[in-house]
């Protein structure tokens, strides 16, 4: 498609989406067990409100959001709590889960909840629906849905851009979404624009996944004021900065958020979710992942309950094969590699990735030869040639000024690299030092303003 | 090197084997293109102008890219800590280009044990005492080079009359025994910028193309070292921008000079195809450790090259000025580069 919008640099990395392009979303049988940590999202972990012993539904409320950054947790199947202790989480930390037995007899009816009438409901209504349901971004960020919702005083969103690019290698899961459940999608996107009181919605889907471009062109009526955009296939297109880029012609200024430019963006997943949320009030208590890659036997979309333990997912999908080497949450440009399969599938968890002995690659490093192969592909036009040499030498303060904090950690200079340099990985490190530091300069600061107060 | 570990992962339930599943530091993909594979595409690209080289000066210019890359390499090995095969920086493959595009700088005739030595000096001098690759600021071929036009100034200006196919002609004195005086015999012919500045003779474009006159051993057919090029850019593996950059400033600013006074200044056309131009745009200039990472510093360094090529030869008193023109840029490379970092996404301009 030659009309396909895009943004400069990025890179082309082999797709791989032809495993589970064409696998319909599956419903796997319920796990013996759900492990819910509280902390699936970006913000303050959620207070459990339930006890050991007591006996939740699928839908019911197990934890409250502590504060406006943090989201409430459900019981993603009706059981029994049997323990409320610290588990491995997929970022390799322990972290405090509350653990449902499943009741094998229950019907796993969804808890007491029913349709909202949107239509009647006020922003600060909508919004509060939102945090209530549990949502986070579901492409992998998981930030709280509803604080994007909420748009600050003085600030306007005049555009509603849905993030179907997909833009990582070998997930497909949004492309099953869009096609599937375009219905959920286009209700969702109704509700999002009477929240923003924005003018209009735009969906970006990258034009390696033409019957999704179809399906939503097709589905969405024309009282509702979206048109799909179709997006050249280039990673990170799905990145905000590059997709708002793509579509609108406009950037995000430096160290600001989308709605400095007047746009609030979403995954498709999301506003599925949205959309059923309020049409069944259903709250995030599943998602769609794609389960890929050459060391699982059977790749397929599969919809499981939050919580869902890891192997029960991959023995529905057949098993891993014996030479299976690594397993990733995500995709395998941002993903996080796996330690252990003793984990639960979270809120924001897009894909599961395993992959043999052929497919990890783990290379020998070179010098840097300076060939700037990186300052083409950086999609915001960062030099990580200099950065990195800076960032070995822990040169924070230079790499400041080379606007180390604009990095969205997207991988594009790892993975052109000729030399095999962990540049992102550098970078990572270099703003975890960075961020360090300033939050200990500020403890500093106040600590030495405390007694002045005091006198 | 590798910052990788590796961890034991627990029985698989669902399979019944045991995973070593590996920790890494994403992305878990990489482009298929490593160093040693842009060395070694480099010296391919360089091979079809060596190969007119043996046909045209005979097979003591064979001999000659051996010596001086068997100077190079065996300097890396040396000065990297004689490591064996399996881990030495040898294998990187960029030493051996280095020796490789020196001997096509290098006179068909020169004696190969200076070939040899100056692999070693553009080793050691042009790059290690630097901290290795891509730590070094000037191109080391071009440094070896530079050492060798000091130290032996006759041999490395004595160029040998071609005799295409004559293979076993020898030519010079490539076999001269070290450190002996120099005793030139052969056949010696003047290069096409040396008849422009001194005698006002113009070769024929066709003979610049297809590398009829007289040159170093790798610099005379320009259609060949083109042909590299193009495969180069094509392929990546070079930035397209500098050569571009020098082919246009040295076109424009020759073609304007010849304008103003014919009789004095040859054509611009001239002045790119003959030389070491193509050459030294094509395979020197464009050594990415040594040129500007920024597309812009690309543009402004391949300009100075140019502008400084035309200068010296015209202004100064050598007939040929790229291995300067180069150097001198190359030292400028670091200044250019700070001037020239890429506006970052979200800043000035286009920020809303």
């Amino acid at each position: 498609m030659s009309d396909a919008r895009s943004f400069r640099h990025g890179i082309h990395p082999g797709d791989h989406k032809e495993l589970t392009r064409e696998r319909h979303i599956e419903r796997v049988p319920f796990p013996r067990e759900v492990v819910l940590p509280l902390s699936q999202h970006l913000g303050a972990p959620s207070h459990p409100v339930v006890e050991v012993g007591q006996r939740v539904h699928r839908g019911e409320k197990i934890a409250e959001a502590a504060g406006f950054v943090s989201v409430p947790l459900h019981a993603s199947v009706t059981g029994t709590v049997t323990a409320i202790e610290p588990r491995r989480h997929p970022t390799g930390r322990l972290v405090d889960a509350v653990v449902v037995a499943t009741d094998p007899a229950s019907p796993q009816t969804l808890y007491g909840e029913a349709p909202l009438d949107w239509e009647s409901m006020g922003t600060a209504e909508l919004v509060a629906a939102v945090q209530d349901g549990g949502f986070v971004g579901l492409g992998g960020a998981a930030f709280p849905t509803h604080v994007k919702f909420s748009v600050p005083e003085g600030k306007h969103a005049k555009f509603f851009l849905v993030n179907g690019a997909e833009c990582e290698p070998y997930l497909t899961s949004d492309h099953r979404i869009m096609i599937e459940w375009a219905d959920a999608i286009v209700l969702g996107i109704r509700i999002v624009l009477r929240i923003l009181g924005a003018e209009k919605a735009f969906v970006g889907v990258e034009d390696n996944k033409v019957d999704a471009i179809d399906t939503l062109r097709r589905r969405i009526p024309n009282e509702v004021p979206c048109e799909v955009i179709p997006l050249r296939t280039k990673y990170p297109q799905g990145a905000e900065k590059m997709l708002i880029t793509a579509v609108l012609d406009r950037e995000v200024p430096s160290g600001r958020l989308p709605i400095d430019a007047q746009v609030v963006v979403s995954n498709v997943g999301t506003v599925a979710g949205i959309g059923e949320r309020f049409a069944f009030g259903k709250p995030l208590i599943e998602r769609v992942v794609t389960v890929t890659g050459d060391a699982i036997r059977r790749p397929s979309t599969v919809i499981v309950p939050v919580g869902t333990p890891l192997p029960h997912v991959l023995e529905w999908c057949g098993g891993l094969t014996d030479d299976t080497r690594q397993v990733i949450f995500g995709g395998p440009m941002m993903g996080t590699p796996q330690a252990t399969l003793d984990v639960p599938i979270l809120k924001g968890t897009s894909g599961v990735l395993c992959l043999t002995a052929r497919s990890v690659q783990l290379r020998r490093e070179y010098p840097c030869i300076r060939c700037g192969a990186c300052v083409e592909a950086c999609p915001v036009y960062l030099n990580p040639s200099l950065m990195g040499m800076l960032a070995r030498a822990g040169r924070y303060e230079d790499l400041l000024g080379l606007h180390l904090m604009d990095c969205m950690e997207c991988g594009s200079c790892s993975f052109v690299c000729p030399s095999n340099i962990p540049l992102v990985q550098r970078f990572r490190v270099a703003k975890g030092i960075v961020r360090e530091r300033q939050a200990r300069e500020k403890a500093r600061r106040e600590a030495e303003a405390k007694p002045e107060v005091a006198a | 090197m590798n910052d990788r570990s590796h961890e034991p992962g627990p029985r698989d339930a669902t399979s019944g084997a045991a995973h070593h599943l590996v920790i890494a530091a994403s992305p878990f993909v990489r482009r298929d293109v490593e160093t040693p594979v842009v060395m070694r595409h480099v010296a391919w690209a360089a091979l079809p102008a060596t190969a007119a080289g043996v046909w045209l000066f005979g097979l003591g210019a064979l001999v000659l890219v051996a010596a001086s890359v068997l100077g190079a390499a065996g300097a890396e090995w040396l000065v990297t800590g004689c490591r064996p095969w399996r881990e030495t920086p040898v294998r990187d493959g960029s030493a051996i280009v280095t020796g490789l595009l020196l001997a096509l700088t290098l006179p068909p005739g020169l004696p190969a044990w200076m070939a040899c030595l100056g692999g070693a000096v553009a080793i050691v001098v042009g790059k290690s005492i630097f901290g290795g690759l891509g730590m070094n600021v000037f191109n080391p071929s071009l440094t070896g080079r530079a050492f060798l036009q000091a130290s032996f100034p006759v041999a490395m200006t004595t160029w040998s009359a071609q005799a295409p196919g004559a293979l076993l002609h020898l030519h010079g004195d490539t076999f001269a025994p070290p450190l002996a005086s120099p005793h030139v015999d052969a056949i010696s012919a003047a290069t096409p910028l040396a008849q422009m500045k001194f005698e006002h003779h113009l070769s024929a474009v066709r003979d610049l193309l297809t590398g009829s006159v007289a040159g170093s051993l790798g610099e005379t057919s320009a259609l060949l070292l083109l042909a590299g090029g193009i495969y180069l850019a094509w392929r990546r593996f070079l930035d397209w921008r500098i050569p571009l950059a020098i082919f246009g400033s040295v076109f424009a600013v020759a073609q304007g000079l010849h304008v103003m006074d014919p009789s004095r200044f040859p054509p611009g056309l001239h002045q790119v195809l003959s030389g070491g131009l193509v050459l030294g745009a094509v395979f020197m200039a464009t050594d990415p450790v040594t040129s500007p990472v920024t597309p812009r510093g690309a543009w402004i360094f391949g300009a100075g090259i140019g502008l400084l090529v035309v200068a010296i030869r015209q202004f100064g008193g050598l007939p040929e000025g790229v291995m300067f023109a180069i150097l001198i840029m190359n030292a400028a490379t670091p200044l250019i580069d700070r001037w020239t970092q890429p506006r970052v996404y979200g800043t000035g301009r286009k920020a809303s």
